[in-house]
């Protein structure tokens, strides 16, 4: 004899505590397990792609700040880069090395967010929260000696940076590599081993390879499902090809995975900006170009090795200035394209802390 | 008269005597219920001013471990910040949903608070200051926080919100399930101390009973937890999860009892814990005993906010889970031992046990905690240990 | 071991509570309730010399009556909401409202006589900037050829109504001129802050040297 159930479909708002930002799921519960999803965005969109159409190149750099907005830098460089292959431009040694540092530190930033947020969805009443958004206070207050901003930096342009860095940036930084170590370490000792988080995230949506490589995923969620995949190391751009370091790469694909691989990244990262710190030339930090700049008539598509994923732009100018066209692969929009495959047949908490651990921002999702 | 009847309980003879000076002859029958009456007002007074000051001291605290400021604005160090809290949530606006069962909406904030209050008549907060001395005190504490269960569902139940429903009923299954393991472990005591009065459990602590019985204590801490909802328990009123819980549709005043319940709650399950199993007022005598009973007390509380701002919650089948297979066997393996060692122990003729006998015991229930410990253990966390590891390999791509 | 991880991570939390140097990392502003220790600390005395000297205000702090105002360490490079413009080094030419990605600033300009003589500039009747719709990213500063506008270093223009956010022309000249450091390499040279440093006239402000007489005769009058 079985019991009769009846699924009941349940809206997760827009305006819900747990889901990073505007974002609705219809979610069909038969018991507690999650039988159907029906994923509802664009609360967000801002028509970030055709207000690109009508600012010239240099105003577009304040735009893709907006993206993704905990990971400034990344944007930047992704558009900054772009255009510069669009009109051929060099960049000098130094702008390159400023830029790495600067990548490198916004990617802790940015995993140290995700990490504290995913742990208090899983319920640590924002005790490692508190402790990661501590360290990460630390970086935007470089990042405020560095350009003025601590979240929407615009501090890129086409052909290098836009200001070099002051004597104090230095000291703090190298202050900064020699303390956030220790503060990683207690992190783990505080998450990593204890064995509530490894029984509500071990074997929790697990995504294989082979689901990971169809869906197009990019990024830490593409490394824990071990696919040895990194635009750093496969197309390197900047100075990374003579930088040495290691891709963490999982090996289960679950929510525990997920969150190692963005441990470890934050480990290589700060291997990173230490060989950068020691190995940068002076030199000047951009070259000269007009101030509105007109590239020549083409279409270009470059990426960058975003903290979330690969962010693309595809750039198409016909010689004003202002972009043709301006399309932005933004990773979070294409992680959640597994949405259903992650979600469908997980009971009601264990969606909660999926969706903390595809770590996806709206303001890239809708741009 | 009455209150050569009442023996012991100094305090109350002095009031009474008071009263019986100050009020007329014609209400001398109704002297004791006065007295009473004014004793059951200052205690109640002194356990919500106790609550209060304990939301103060637990946002404080938890933001201590999270390397930040609680609050610190209202008078000095923040202490009036509860009155600042009470304010705001009688300003608020009492709404009662259209088709909502209105008595029971009405009833179920009161009983959750009564029920919780009512504990305290059976607990001896010093040897001659207790309320009344039931001597089935023991069942009366486990009867009355059942009715706990009963007011959560109401509140759920008369909401006629969905949201509310799940959160009552997976609450209410939550909540009698770790029932049994409660009572397993009160059973070890009660075999060592012959009596259901919790006064008689008191002083038959020569030595606490949590180092007699490390595995109750354990069990029952955990049980006690999980009874009032406090992390790692607490899937049912976790915000982040969907609604709120039982309590989604009340604002307001109503609101307002039943967070007191849930701050009061932690403070009543600490007195429980100290008095079974910590030695209740039991004390070094250059200080009142009073003082001892605080001290103790303000420690169970301190375990309960350290566990609370340090580990994450868990899901609900792994919280079912975890009371029918963990706290259940371990449970009835520390009734197993104590009555085996009991009969082995007693002397045969009076039936007493000695302390030499408690100690004797104390050290069989170490042994007995550490194996399982180190069983449990070795069977599960080996494939975590190994887990991790892996996950530590980092490769390089060429 | 299972169950070690879990007191691992209690001990990680106590020693968060107890170790002094990870408290209190936060600023509170604009004002924070002080101890009698820093009280102390603050006017460089003992304390027990500072109990003797005034206990009704030891006691008051005590109780945590007294606040003493905080100030927000700030680098000097931060791009504030308010916004310093020179005058005399204006010309007039709205690159900065031609360089506004939201396009705020609005700048309306006349001349200043019949013909305009070699080195004289457009009278300014209306330079507004909206503080309600920008999100100071500075590309107006960086805009600026003649180093005339600034970034500011405050944060504070809150009002009651939004027609109060937009800074008109008075407010522009009348305020106090301490720019902000971002994109002006020749302030940093010199190490300058905003918060404590003194205010810097329009002479001073400028990256280029103004070229002399005989200079602007060898460009203009003798190419």
């Amino acid at each position: 004899m079985s019991i009769r159930t009846e699924p009941v479909t349940i809206n997760l708002g827009p305006q819900h505590p747990s889901t990073h930002g505007v974002f609705r799921l219809r979610v069909t519960f038969d018991g507690e397990t999650v039988v159907d999803i029906d994923p509802v965005f664009g609360y967000m969109h801002r028509g970030t792609e055709k207000l690109a159409e009508t600012r010239s190149y240099v105003q577009i750099v304040t735009l893709t700040d907006r993206l993704d907005w905990v990971s400034s830098m990344s944007n930047n460089l992704a558009y900054v880069r772009a255009v510069e292959s669009l009109s051929n431009i060099e960049v000098p040694e130094r702008a390159q090395f400023l830029r790495v540092i600067t990548a490198e530190l916004q990617r802790i930033a940015s995993h140290l967010m995700a990490t504290g947020f995913l742990v208090n969805d899983m319920g640590a009443f924002a005790t490692p929260l508190m402790y990661c958004f501590r360290e990460r206070e630390r970086i935007l207050d470089l990042f405020e000696i560095l350009c003025g901003a601590r979240i929407t930096l615009s501090y890129m342009r086409p052909g290098g940076v836009f200001q070099d860095a002051p004597k104090e940036f230095w000291s703090v930084l190298d202050n900064l590599m020699k303390e956030i170590p220790g503060y990683i370490d207690e992190l783990e000792g505080l998450v990593t081993t204890n064995e509530i988080v490894l029984a509500r995230s071990k074997n929790v949506g697990v995504l294989t390879a082979e689901q990971a490589i169809n869906g197009s995923l990019t990024g830490p969620m593409l490394r824990a499902s071990s696919v040895n995949w990194d635009i750093r190391k496969s197309n390197p751009y900047e100075v990374y090809d003579k930088l040495k370091f290691d891709i963490p790469v999982g090996f289960n694909g679950d929510v525990f995975d997920r969150y190692i691989v963005r441990i470890q990244e934050m480990r290589q990262s700060l291997k990173i900006i230490s060989q950068c710190i020691d190995m940068i030339p002076e030199g000047p930090i951009r070259t000269e170009t007009p101030f509105n700049i007109r590239p020549p008539v083409g279409d270009t598509y470059s990426s960058v090795e975003a903290p979330k994923g690969e962010l693309g732009f595809y750039l198409v100018s016909d010689q004003s200035i202002a972009p043709y066209r301006c399309k932005i692969r933004s990773p979070s929009f294409i992680n959640l394209s597994l949405l259903r495959e992650m979600l469908i047949g997980w009971k009601m908490a264990d969606l909660i802390v999926i969706l903390g651990s595809i770590d996806f921002v709206m303001g890239e999702v809708d741009r | 008269m009455m209150c050569e009847q009442t023996q012991g309980i100094l305090n109350f003879c002095r009031v009474h005597s008071i009263y019986e000076y100050i009020l007329p002859d014609w209400l001398s029958s109704i002297t004791y219920l006065i007295t009473a009456i004014t004793f059951g007002l200052i205690v109640i007074n002194m356990i919500i001013m106790a609550t209060a000051l304990y939301t103060w001291f637990e946002r404080r605290t938890l933001a201590r471990f999270q390397s930040r400021l609680g609050p610190n604005r209202w008078g000095p160090f923040g202490l009036l910040q509860p009155i600042a809290d009470v304010i705001k949530a009688i300003t608020k606006e009492d709404t009662v949903p259209e088709s909502a069962d209105k008595i029971v909406f009405n009833l179920a904030p009161v009983l959750l608070l009564t029920t919780t209050l009512l504990v305290i008549i059976v607990i001896p907060l010093g040897p001659n200051s207790f309320m009344g001395s039931l001597n089935v005190g023991v069942i009366f504490i486990i009867g009355i926080t059942s009715i706990n269960t009963i007011a959560i569902f109401m509140g759920g139940w008369a909401s006629r919100n969905k949201y509310a429903m799940f959160g009552a009923m997976r609450s209410v299954a939550m909540l009698i399930t770790y029932e049994i393991p409660m009572g397993i472990s009160i059973v070890g005591i009660l075999l060592l101390s012959h009596s259901m009065a919790l006064s008689e459990i008191v002083m038959s602590q020569k030595i606490p009973f949590f180092i007699v019985q490390p595995l109750g204590f354990f069990v029952f801490f955990a049980a006690s937890m999980a009874e009032i909802s406090r992390t790692p328990f607490d899937q049912i009123e976790a915000e982040s999860e969907l609604g709120a819980g039982f309590h989604t549709e009340y604002s307001g005043i109503k609101f307002a009892i039943i967070t007191l319940a849930e701050f009061m709650a932690p403070i009543v399950s600490g007195i429980i814990i100290t008095t079974l199993y910590l030695g209740g007022f039991k004390g070094p005598s250059f200080l009142p005993a009073e003082f001892w009973f605080l001290v103790k007390v303000f420690i169970v509380i301190f375990g309960m906010l350290w566990i609370r701002a340090t580990w994450p919650r868990l899901r609900i089948d792994q919280i079912m889970g975890f009371a029918w297979k963990i706290l259940f066997g371990l449970g009835l393996f520390n009734l197993f031992s104590i009555a085996i060692e009991i009969i082995i122990l007693q002397d045969s003729i009076t039936g007493i046990i000695s302390t030499v006998d408690y100690w004797l015991m104390a050290g069989i229930n170490w042994g007995f905690a550490i194996v399982l410990f180190f069983v449990i253990t070795q069977m599960t966390g080996n494939k975590n240990k190994e887990y991790i590891k892996r996950s530590y390999e980092v490769n390089t791509i060429k | 071991m299972y169950g070690l991880g879990l007191l691992k991570g209690l001990l990680v939390t106590m020693k968060n509570l107890v170790f002094p140097s990870r408290m209190f990392t936060t600023h509170q502003y604009p004002d924070r309730k002080i101890s009698p220790l820093g009280l102390s600390k603050l006017e460089n005395k003992n304390i027990i010399s500072f109990f003797v000297s005034n206990p009704s205000k030891f006691i008051r702090s005590l109780l945590g009556l007294i606040s003493v105002d905080d100030k927000f360490p700030q680098s000097p490079r931060f791009r504030g909401q308010e916004f310093t413009w020179y005058e005399q080094r204006c010309t007039g030419c709205a690159s900065c409202a031609k360089y506004c990605p939201l396009g705020i600033i609005k700048i309306v300009t006349s001349p200043s006589g019949e013909s305009i003589p070699e080195g004289q500039k457009y009278s300014i009747d209306v330079f507004d900037i909206d503080i309600g719709r920008c999100m100071f990213c500075g590309l107006c500063v960086e805009a600026c050829p003649y180093d005339a506008l600034h970034m500011g270093s405050g944060f504070e223009e809150a009002t009651y109504q939004r027609e109060n956010l937009v800074i008109d022309i008075d407010r522009l000249k009348s305020a106090p001129k301490k720019p902000s450091t971002w994109f002006r390499p020749q302030l940093e040279e010199v190490g300058y802050d905003p918060k404590s440093g003194d205010e810097i006239t329009w002479e001073q402000i400028g990256r280029h040297q103004r070229p002399s007489v005989s200079e602007q005769e060898d460009n203009w009058v003798n190419r």
